[in-house]
C-alpha cells in the first residue's frame, strides 16, 4: 500500500468505511489518523497519516504467537484466524505498531487488507472510499503496478523503520 | 515539533480514534440490530438500495448495502454520481448511525409542561395531528393563515414548504440563508446577475491556482471540492490558504495567510489594487464582459499593500506575491466564494469583493474559473393553483433587505416576538429538520420568540434543543428510511438522484411525505394531494424526463447530457443578468438602493483586553449537531476541541486536554467546558471552535454536555444590510479555568 501524504486530510473516511465494512465494533478500530506538525506559528508544516498493520515481511507478530493463529496469508498479508487466537496479546506486545486490538469477542483483531475485497477484485475499503484518493493498494512485486511506480518515481519512507520488520505501507512525502 | 506518538495521541484523542480503544474500551453504542459476522457479504452480490446521503447538503448518491439479515451493513457512494464519485466522506460513509441511533425520536410527543420543559406526553399519530390541526384552525380564525411561519432544513423542507404553499402561508426561511450562504449568493448576484448555488460551480479540478479565503476544504467535507482539490494538487496547482488557523487546507498550501480576523477586505481590495495597477488583470476579458472598470480602478487606488499590510498583519510583499501567483494561473483560477459566509455584517460587500477579483481574474465563465451548470427539473406533481398569501416575509423583509433573496430566518423569529406590534405577527411555527437553538444566533431572542407562539410544531429524528420548545414533536425517519424528492442538483453534467427506503422506518417514525400530506388532509387540503404514496409522485416526476421509479431503484443517478455550453466561447458576446447585461465591477443596483456600489474596507469590533477572537467551523467526522449523537461518528470524535495557541495556554496555565469554561465580551459564560487543544495552528489571537458541540439535550446521551457550545458565545450578531443576514463573529472570548457554575449545578 502506498499513502500520498500530500493529499490526505486527515479526514478518517479510512476508519469508519474500515468499521462498517469489517464489523469492527464502535469502540475498536483497525486503523486510525496520526496528525504531524512540525514549527512554530506562523511557520509551519503539517501532514497526516492513515496508518494500520504495516503487513511487514518480517512478523514479531507472527514469531510469537504461541498458537499458529498469527499468520502470513498468501500476498503477505498478515492475519488472526480468530478462532485459533486465545487472546494471549503477545502479538500485541510485539506489533511495534500498535495494530492489534482485543476485539471484545475474546481473540486479537486487526486490517487484513479486506482480502474478502481483494478476491472480488475490489480495492479494501479504506482506499475505496477515500475522497484525496491518497491511497493506492496493489503489487509491490510487480513493476509495472502503478504502486511500484509511484514508489519509483516519489520521496518515500515507512513508519518506525529502524524497528527492523521491513513494512509494507510506504508514505508519499 | 507537536508531533504526537500514538499513545499520546489516544490520551489527548486528538484526531481520531484508535485502536486500542483505551479510552473506549467495553462501550459499545451497537444497537440490537447488528450481529457480528465473520466475512461480510461481498458487495459484488449484497443487496443495495439508492440513496441520497443527508448528513450534510452535498446530497451525495450512494448504495445502502444490505448485510445477511437485511439490515444496512454500510453506505457506499454511487460511481456514476458528480457530486460524489462514488466516494462518500467520512460522515457518508458513517451515516448508518443516525438510523441506528436508539436516541432518536421513537413516537409523536404532545406538550405537557411549559415551553423549553422537558414534558411530554406519548401520543397516536392521529392525536398529534388532530391537536396540530385543531391549533392551526385557531390561529387561522384569529389571525390568518399567513400567520404561520416554517422553518425549515434539507430533504425534508420541500415537502412542508408545499404544505404550506397549499395552506397559504408564505412565511418560510431556512438558516441555511440567513445564517449561510445568503450573503455570497447575493454577492454574485450582485455582480453576475447570478447566484451559486449548491455544489458552487467552480471548476477546482481543472483550476492551477486556488485561493480560500477562511473556507477551509477538507474540515469541511463538501466532497466534490475536497476531490477537486485532491486533483489539484496532483496536478501541481498551487493553494494560497487566507486562515488565522494553519487549516488543512494551508497545511497543503503553498502560501499561507495567517491573517488578523475581520480584515479580509482589506487583503482582497488589496490584491485588487496590485493586479490592476500592475495591469496583469484579464484586459480583453474585462473589456468584453464587465462594467465599471474605471471605476473601481479609481476606487482602489487608495488601497495599497502597505496600507493593506497594517490593516491584515500580512506583509505587503506577500500580498504582493500572491496577487501575482493568481494573475499568473488566470483565468485558471478560483477565489473561492466559501459557503458559510456569514460572518461580520457586510458580508455580501466582501463576497462582492471576492466575485469581482474573480472578474478581473477572468475565471467566471472559464475552464479552471466557474463553470456554468446545469440541471434537469422535472415538473411538479400536477396540482390545483396554490393560493397567494395576503402577505408574506417578502412583506417585511425586502424593503429594508434588498437583496433578501430568500426568507430571513432572524427576522421572522423577530416577527414571533411579544413585543412586535405590527400587522405582520407570526402566531404558530412549524420547525422541520433544524435546530434553531444552535443555528441562530441570539438564542434567548429565539427562545422569547418561541414561548410567545401559540404553535410550535417540530419534525425530527433526533431530540435536540429545538424539541424542548416543541408543542408537538413528530419524529421523523432518517434519510435511510424514506424516500424524498428527487435530487436534481445543477451540476456540470445534469442529473438526478433517488433516494429510496433501505430499511424500514424504526419504533412509530414515518417519512416527512407522510406528515405533510397527513397534516394537509386533515386542514382540508385534498385537492394539493391526488395521490395517495411518494413512489406515485416520484414515478411520475421521472416519467416526464425519460426514465421511470423501477429504473431508478436499479442505477440510483441517471444523468444527462449538457444542453446549454459549460464554459464561455472564446470571444463570444455573452448577456449577464445584470442591470448593463455585463459583469457589474460596479453595482447599478446597489447604487440605486444606497448599498455601496464598490465594496469598501470598515474596521471590525477588537478584541477586549484579555480576550480572542472566536472563530468557529468543521471538524470532517461531524455535521455540526446534526451528527455528534451519531454512535459511529461519535466515536471518532467526541469533542470538538477548542485550539488555542501556546502562549495563550501558558498566560492561562492550561494544558492540552484540560477543561476550559467560555465567557464572551457580554460576560456570557458557557455552560459546559471545552477540552483545550493547545497547538501552534492557531494564532495567538483567535480561538477555534468547531460548531455543534454542547447540546443541552440530555435525550442526546452521547453529544449531551460534551464541549462547549459557539452559539452560546453568539450575543453580538451583526446584521448584514444587504440580505438580513447575521454576522456572528464580531465574538471574543476569555478562558475560565475553575467551573463557574459549580455553586449553581452539580
Amino acid at each position: 500500500m502506498v499513502i500520498d501524504t500530500n493529499k490526505c486530510v486527515g479526514c478518517a473516511d479510512c476508519v469508519v468505511a474500515c468499521q462498517t465494512e469489517n464489523n469492527v465494533p464502535i469502540g475498536y478500530s483497525r486503523d486510525w489518523i496520526m496528525e504531524f506538525v512540525e514549527g512554530d506559528f506562523p511557520k509551519l508544516s503539517l501532514h497526516f497519516e492513515t496508518q494500520r498493520c504495516n503487513h511487514c515481511d518480517d512478523t514479531p507478530c507472527v514469531r510469537t504467537c504461541p498458537t499458529g493463529a498469527s499468520h502470513v496469508a498468501e500476498g503477505g498479508i498478515v492475519k488472526v484466524t480468530h478462532n485459533e487466537c486465545i487472546g494471549c496479546g503477545a502479538c500485541i506486545e510485539a506489533c511495534p505498531y500498535d495494530a492489534r486490538y482485543f476485539h471484545p469477542d475474546g481473540y486479537v483483531d486487526k486490517c487484513t487488507f479486506c482480502d474478502h475485497r481483494l478476491e472480488d477484485g475490489l480495492d479494501p475499503a479504506c482506499v475505496s472510499v477515500c475522497p484525496t484518493e491518497c491511497m493506492h493498494f496493489g503489487d509491490l512485486d510487480d513493476p509495472g503496478s502503478d504502486v511500484s511506480k509511484l514508489l519509483k518515481e516519489r520521496d518515500n519512507y515507512t513508519i518506525i523503520p529502524e524497528a527492523g520488520t521491513k513494512p509494507q505501507i510506504f508514505y508519499l512525502k | 515539533m507537536d508531533s504526537i506518538n500514538r499513545r499520546d495521541f489516544i490520551k489527548i484523542s486528538s484526531v481520531a480514534t484508535a485502536g486500542m480503544a483505551l479510552t473506549w474500551s467495553g462501550t459499545s453504542f451497537v444497537g440490537d440490530l447488528f450481529g457480528k459476522e465473520e466475512m461480510p457479504l461481498s458487495e459484488n452480490v449484497a443487496k443495495k438500495i439508492p440513496t441520497v446521503c443527508e448528513v450534510c447538503f452535498w446530497n451525495c448518491a450512494g448504495w445502502a448495502y444490505m448485510d445477511r439479515k437485511g439490515e444496512i451493513q454500510k453506505i457506499k457512494g454511487n460511481k456514476n454520481d458528480p457530486h460524489s464519485n462514488g466516494r462518500f466522506c467520512p460522515r457518508g460513509t458513517g451515516g448508518v448511525g443516525m438510523y441506528t441511533d436508539n436516541d432518536r425520536l421513537k413516537k409523536p410527543m404532545i406538550r405537557e409542561g411549559k415551553p423549553g420543559e422537558q414534558k411530554f406526553r406519548e401520543v397516536s399519530w392521529e392525536e398529534a395531528i388532530d391537536h396540530i390541526v385543531k391549533k392551526m384552525k385557531e390561529i387561522e380564525s384569529k389571525y390568518g393563515r399567513e400567520s404561520m411561519a416554517l422553518l425549515h432544513h434539507g430533504k425534508t423542507g420541500p415537502h412542508f414548504e408545499y404544505l404550506f404553499e397549499a395552506y397559504g402561508s408564505g412565511n418560510i426561511a431556512e438558516p441555511a440563508g440567513a445564517q449561510c450562504l445568503i450573503t455570497r449568493e447575493a454577492g454574485f448576484i450582485a455582480t453576475y446577475g447570478a447566484g451559486l448555488a449548491s455544489p458552487e460551480p467552480t471548476d477546482v479540478r481543472n483550476a492551477r491556482c486556488l485561493v480560500l479565503i477562511g473556507n477551509h476544504i477538507g474540515e469541511n467535507m463538501h466532497n466534490g471540492h475536497v476531490q477537486d482539490m485532491s486533483h489539484l494538487i496532483d496536478n501541481g496547482g498551487t493553494v494560497i490558504t487566507v486562515d488565522p488557523r494553519f487549516s488543512t487546507a494551508a497545511g497543503h498550501s503553498k502560501y499561507w495567510l495567517p491573517i488578523k480576523p475581520g480584515t479580509d477586505m482589506a487583503l482582497l481590495l488589496a490584491w485588487m489594487n496590485v493586479i490592476i495597477n500592475e495591469g496583469i488583470y484579464d484586459k480583453d476579458y474585462v473589456e468584453r464582459y464587465t462594467y465599471g472598470f474605471d471605476m473601481l480602478k479609481d476606487h482602489v487606488q487608495k488601497y495599497t499593500p502597505e496600507w493593506a499590510s497594517a490593516i491584515t498583519t500580512l506583509s505587503a510583499a506577500d500580498i504582493r506575491k500572491t496577487a501575482r501567483e493568481m494573475a499568473a494561473a488566470s483565468p485558471k483560477v478560483i477565489v473561492h466564494p466559501g459557503r458559510h459566509t456569514a460572518w461580520y455584517g457586510d458580508d455580501t460587500q466582501r463576497t462582492r469583493a471576492i466575485a469581482i477579483l474573480n472578474a478581473i481574474l477572468g475565471s467566471y465563465g472559464r475552464v479552471g474559473g466557474f463553470y456554468f451548470p446545469e440541471r434537469v427539473k422535472p415538473p411538479h406533481y400536477p396540482h390545483p393553483p396554490l393560493p397567494k398569501p395576503k402577505w408574506s416575509w417578502k412583506d417585511y423583509t425586502k424593503e429594508k433587505h434588498k437583496m433578501a433573496i430568500m426568507g430571513i430566518t432572524n427576522i421572522v423569529i423577530d416577527h414571533a416576538l411579544p413585543e412586535y406590534k405590527g400587522k405582520h405577527a407570526i402566531k404558530g411555527m412549524f420547525i422541520t429538520a433544524t435546530n434553531i437553538i444552535q443555528s441562530v444566533p441570539d438564542v434567548e431572542k429565539t427562545k422569547r420568540a418561541l414561548q410567545n407562539l401559540d404553535l410550535v410544531v417540530v419534525v425530527d429524528t433526533m431530540p435536540s434543543e429545538i424539541t424542548g420548545y416543541a408543542d408537538v414533536i413528530l419524529p421523523e425517519a432518517t434519510y435511510l428510511e424514506r424516500y424524498d424528492h428527487l435530487r436534481t442538483s445543477h451540476h456540470k453534467v445534469p442529473n438526478i438522484a433517488l433516494r429510496a427506503p433501505a430499511a424500514k422506518p424504526r419504533w412509530e417514525t414515518k417519512a416527512g411525505w407522510w406528515i405533510a400530506r397527513e397534516i394537509g388532509l386533515k386542514l382540508g387540503l385534498q385537492k394539493y394531494y391526488q395521490w395517495e404514496n411518494f413512489e406515485e409522485v416520484l414515478d411520475w416526476q421521472l416519467r416526464q424526463v425519460g426514465t421511470s421509479l423501477a429504473e431508478m431503484k436499479e442505477i440510483g443517478v441517471k444523468n444527462y447530457k449538457k444542453k446549454e455550453k459549460l464554459y464561455l466561447d472564446e470571444s463570444e458576446q455573452y448577456w449577464f443578468n445584470t442591470n448593463t447585461g455585463k459583469i457589474e465591477l460596479y453595482s447599478t443596483d446597489f447604487a440605486e438602493w444606497g448599498y455601496d456600489a464598490l465594496p469598501v474596507y470598515k474596521a471590525k469590533d477588537e478584541a477586549p483586553a484579555g480576550y480572542m477572537n472566536m472563530i468557529y467551523g468543521r471538524i470532517p467526522m461531524h455535521t455540526f449537531g446534526r451528527t455528534t449523537n451519531s454512535p459511529n461518528l461519535f466515536d471518532l470524535r467526541e469533542e470538538g476541541y477548542l485550539w488555542i495557541h501556546p502562549k495563550v495556554a501558558k498566560i492561562f496555565d492550561i494544558e492540552s486536554g484540560q477543561e476550559v469554561w467560555l465567557k464572551n465580551q457580554d460576560g456570557k459564560i458557557s455552560t459546559f467546558p471545552s477540552r483545550v487543544r493547545v497547538t501552534q495552528r492557531i494564532s495567538p489571537s483567535c480561538v477555534y471552535l468547531p460548531h455543534g458541540y454542547g447540546s443541552k439535550s440530555k435525550k442526546m446521551t452521547r453529544a449531551y454536555g460534551k464541549g462547549s457550545a459557539d452559539y452560546e458565545m453568539i450575543t453580538n450578531v451583526k446584521i448584514d444590510p444587504e440580505t438580513g443576514g447575521t454576522g456572528m463573529r464580531n465574538n471574543f472570548v476569555t478562558l475560565l479555568t475553575e467551573n463557574p457554575h459549580k455553586n449553581i449545578e452539580s
